[in-house]
């Protein structure tokens, strides 16, 4: 059964720890992804300042690991890793890295892609942006809906 | 029955605007296996005005379920609106 680990800090996050912990006699390759604070600007609310990461964080694991569990199913996976930072993260400051260790490339590559597009549909982890002029949750910017509010199926 | 309901993001900061710092996560008293699908009402009526996106999703004991679930005593339901890590 390949190996594990997930953290969530408020600690800035180092790639060198997760290449490290996900580093196998075994791989062919490990891939990394880094997820950074991308600079915005909005029209009224002006610059983008840092955004600000809060978790669920029981779940966010549980969640995670149900992710990592698919993964392994579909590929050779040696070792993976998935440290998120909480708090504030600045403007060009990564707050998420994933490693994914496998034989070879390929597969480091497709499951490293699915692991970071599955964790931004399901991992119950949520940003508050912070604007030059003001803050606001993402999750504010969905469409809502008007009550009675039928709750949705959740997530194959 | 008393279950814990946890709210999160902008929904979670309504609670606690309109009842304070702990209101995020109330336990509630509900009748006996109560369908999870009656839950959103219930919430609306506590926190009038919670503002509810159309893709919010529920989860029991940190796992997501579909609205035909019956609530236990105990459960931790989470309110899981849009979420936006990574």
């Amino acid at each position: 059964m390949p190996d594990f680990h997930f953290s969530l800090s408020p600690d800035p996050l180092d790639p060198a720890r997760a290449i490290s912990a996900v580093s196998r006699p075994h791989a062919g390759g490990i891939a990394l992804f880094l997820g950074t604070t991308r600079a915005e600007t909005h029209p009224t609310l002006g610059p983008l300042l840092h955004l600000d990461y809060h978790a669920y964080p029981e779940m966010a694991e549980k969640e995670t690991r149900r992710l990592f569990d698919a993964a392994a199913g579909r590929w050779p996976l040696l070792a993976a890793a998935i440290h998120h930072r909480l708090g504030p993260v600045d403007v060009g400051q990564p707050s998420i890295v994933i490693a994914v260790a496998t034989p070879h490339r390929a597969d480091a590559f497709d499951a490293c892609r699915y692991l970071i597009d599955q964790l931004k549909a399901t991992v119950p982890i949520w940003k508050r942006e912070h604007y030059q002029h003001s803050a606001r949750w993402q999750a504010e910017s969905a469409p809502h809906t008007a009550p009675p509010i039928p709750p949705h199926a959740p997530p194959a | 029955m008393t279950v814990r309901v946890r709210l999160f993001a902008h929904m979670a900061q309504h609670a606690r605007d309109l009842a304070g710092p702990d209101a995020d996560r109330p336990d509630l008293d509900l009748p006996d296996a109560l369908p999870l699908a009656d839950l959103p009402a219930l919430l609306l009526r506590r926190f009038p005005g919670m503002p509810w996106p159309a893709s919010t999703l529920l989860a029991v004991n940190q796992e997501y379920v579909p609205p035909t679930y019956r609530l236990r005593p105990g459960d931790e339901i989470a309110i899981i609106p849009p979420v936006s890590g990574g």
